[in-house]
């Protein structure tokens, strides 16, 4: 009786959509899931779960804080309750996911959708530039950011075999396929997506697409650029940005978030402890955003691939000055 | 190129020799009409809600608030926001007809340099950022907490969506409001009993709304929110009734004004417009074949 949704993501599919698609398609090998949404399964893409489980949908009306503590009883049990709205709602239920999910170590799985700039038209109040730095803030919570819709599969099973709870940001608009079948995510493990010598770029997200048209732009300057994406905020890949630091001596950290606390921060916190080197942060400046379209956006913003650019030439220069 | 209503003729309205009520009625669907304009050069856009909440906002800033004679700025002015703030398109194109918001402003609607998808506070004549949720009546509590403390006048006057009664910060806010006897606080749901994805019944059922209202201390007033008639009474009652705060459930239809939008949840987003789809929308709110012609300038 169960109707799967015959798509498998495609390329131009957000975010938001391959995730739902891939829980859906997970949902038989994973009996324990049960989805939690506040009134806008439409669009987060939980509409897929729904239509083929809805005797494993809870519909929790538009009442975060509740569905969000609920979680933390559900996952009591033993089930594994995904918990579904935009990020930016997300963070009013922040105490009850600190108390009711992750002080318990429930294995409470947060994935929200409309996060950043990306959100777009919507405008400030729905765009949402802070999450990474509060979930990452909580102890026991694993945060993660994939950049593609090859990648959101695979970090669906990847949260779902993982115990424990977990923060995921999908996204809004749609987005390219940038990664290759043989791609693999691993939670905690950063992936280096072109190798180079001069700077490194550590993206999340979609700055992971900026980061390689930056790279190319970068390439026919007569600079070499790596780009690592770095889908884990937390934990953060410690071992990688260590030999980043030691082979490229530079960096660039680019995120559709706040540049105060999310990857940026991550990175640096990393990098201070084991072995520093000069860092420059792609992101909103400690600002909100405003209505208009992603890319627009990410210009106004400095988010865009020329941003990123200037800011590897700086820390390219703050390297050899030192 | 699509054309809005000019101001002038919102003027010329307001100063015929037209009864009231029917006034009133003509000056929503005219604001009607340019929000649906500027939702159909956005691209997107909340049509539903805007249209649901149209009649009540134009009573409250053509008839009630002393907005247009003190000024925006004044600390004795009344002040309006909508806690849901996804219905702001209505919202701008009443601002366009009184002269707050420049026409160029209206036609940058969702865009940037223009005006946000959201109520945002640094655009002259808005007074919350709003959308997320449930957060209204704390807000405007505040407000209305001190215009008694500063000693100023003005009612606050908070619309909230009938989804957003589910969150729990509303009860927080209603306890507060009638414990601290803030009769200067008037809340109105937008009752079209629609929410983003379906019904409220269906997603997590509000009755008995006026009884839970009621029992939490408050003045509470069922009202048709797109009779004007009614709306007069009961924002005459809000303004006298000493020591309560003043809930007026408005029923509203959802969609108000074009028939294939009135309660369809389909409407509620944002959602591409057919040129067909808009053109019998025109017709609906009143636009003439020429003015239709204007509008769309074929």
């Amino acid at each position: 009786m169960n109707k799967k949704p015959k798509l498998i993501a495609s390329s131009g599919d957000s975010l938001r959509e391959s995730f739902g698609k891939e829980l859906t398609l997970l949902a038989d090998k994973y009996p324990q899931v049960v989805v939690l949404d506040a009134d806008i399964a439409g669009g987060t893409g939980i509409h897929h779960f729904r239509e083929a489980f809805p005797d494993r949908f809870i519909q929790c009306g538009i009442a975060e804080q509740n569905m969000m503590a609920m979680s933390g009883g559900l996952a009591a049990t033993g089930l594994i309750p995904i918990v579904t709205t935009f990020s930016v709602f997300m963070l009013r239920a922040i105490e009850q996911a600190r108390l009711s999910i992750a002080y318990a170590d429930m294995n409470v799985k947060i994935v929200a959708s409309h996060p950043g700039l990306d959100t777009g038209p919507d405008g400030a109040s729905a765009q949402c530039l802070e999450d990474l730095a509060c979930f990452r803030s909580i102890p026991n919570m694993v945060v993660i950011s994939p950049c593609d819709p090859i990648e959101m599969e695979q970090a669906t099973k990847a949260i779902l075999d993982y115990v424990g709870p977990v923060y995921m940001r999908t996204g809004r608009s749609n987005t390219q396929r940038i990664l290759d079948a043989e791609y693999k995510f691993e939670i905690g493990k950063g992936r280096v997506l072109k190798d180079g010598e001069d700077v490194t770029i550590v993206a999340c997200g979609v700055e992971v697409s900026r980061a390689l048209d930056a790279a190319e732009i970068l390439k026919n300057e007569g600079v070499s650029a790596r780009v690592v994406n770095m889908s884990t905020i937390k934990p953060i890949d410690s071992e990688l940005l260590k030999k980043c630091a030691v082979e490229t001596g530079a960096f660039v950290t680019a995120e559709d978030h706040n540049v105060i606390g999310g990857l940026g921060g991550a990175v640096a916190e990393s990098l201070a402890k084991n072995k520093p080197a000069p860092v420059e942060f792609i992101g909103v400046q400690d600002m909100f955003g405003e209505s208009g379209e992603p890319d627009e956006l990410a210009d106004k913003y400095e988010q865009s691939a020329e941003f990123i650019v200037i800011a590897a030439k700086k820390a390219i220069i703050r390297k050899n000055k030192d | 190129m699509l054309q809005i209503l000019p101001k002038s003729e919102f003027s010329k309205i307001y100063n015929a020799p037209i009864e009231k009520h029917q006034k009133l009625s003509l000056i929503a669907d005219m604001c009607r009409l340019n929000t649906f304009v500027s939702v159909k050069k956005a691209g997107s856009g909340h049509l539903g809600s805007s249209f649901s909440a149209m009649d009540i906002a134009v009573y409250l800033y053509y008839e009630r608030m002393n907005i247009v004679e003190l000024g925006i700025n004044s600390p004795d002015r009344d002040i309006y926001f909508s806690s849901k703030g996804h219905d702001v398109p209505g919202l701008y194109s009443i601002f366009y007809s009184l002269g707050i918001l420049p026409l160029e402003k209206l036609l940058k609607l969702r865009r940037m340099n223009g005006v946000d998808g959201h109520p945002e506070i640094n655009i002259p004549g808005i007074e919350a950022s709003t959308g997320s949720l449930g957060m209204g009546i704390s807000k405007g509590k505040g407000m209305a907490w001190a215009k008694t403390y500063n000693k100023n006048g003005g009612h606050v006057y908070v619309l909230i969506g009938d989804g957003e009664l589910q969150e729990g910060e509303v009860w927080e806010g209603a306890m507060f409001s009638a414990h601290h006897k803030l009769d200067n606080l008037c809340a109105i749901v937008d009752y079209n009993k629609m929410q983003s994805d379906n019904l409220n019944e269906n997603i997590m059922g509000l009755e008995p709304l006026a009884d839970k209202w009621i029992s939490f201390g408050w003045n509470v007033l069922e009202i048709d929110g797109h009779n004007s008639q009614e709306m007069e009474v009961a924002f005459n009652d809000a303004r006298n009734v000493k020591n309560k705060p003043t809930i007026i459930i408005a029923h509203t239809i959802k969609g108000k004004g074009v028939s294939y939008m009135e309660n369809s949840p389909t409407w509620h987003g944002s959602l591409e417009l057919s040129n067909a789809d808009f053109r019998q929308a025109l017709l609906e709110l009143g636009a003439t074949e020429s003015e239709i012609g204007e509008i769309i300038n074929e």
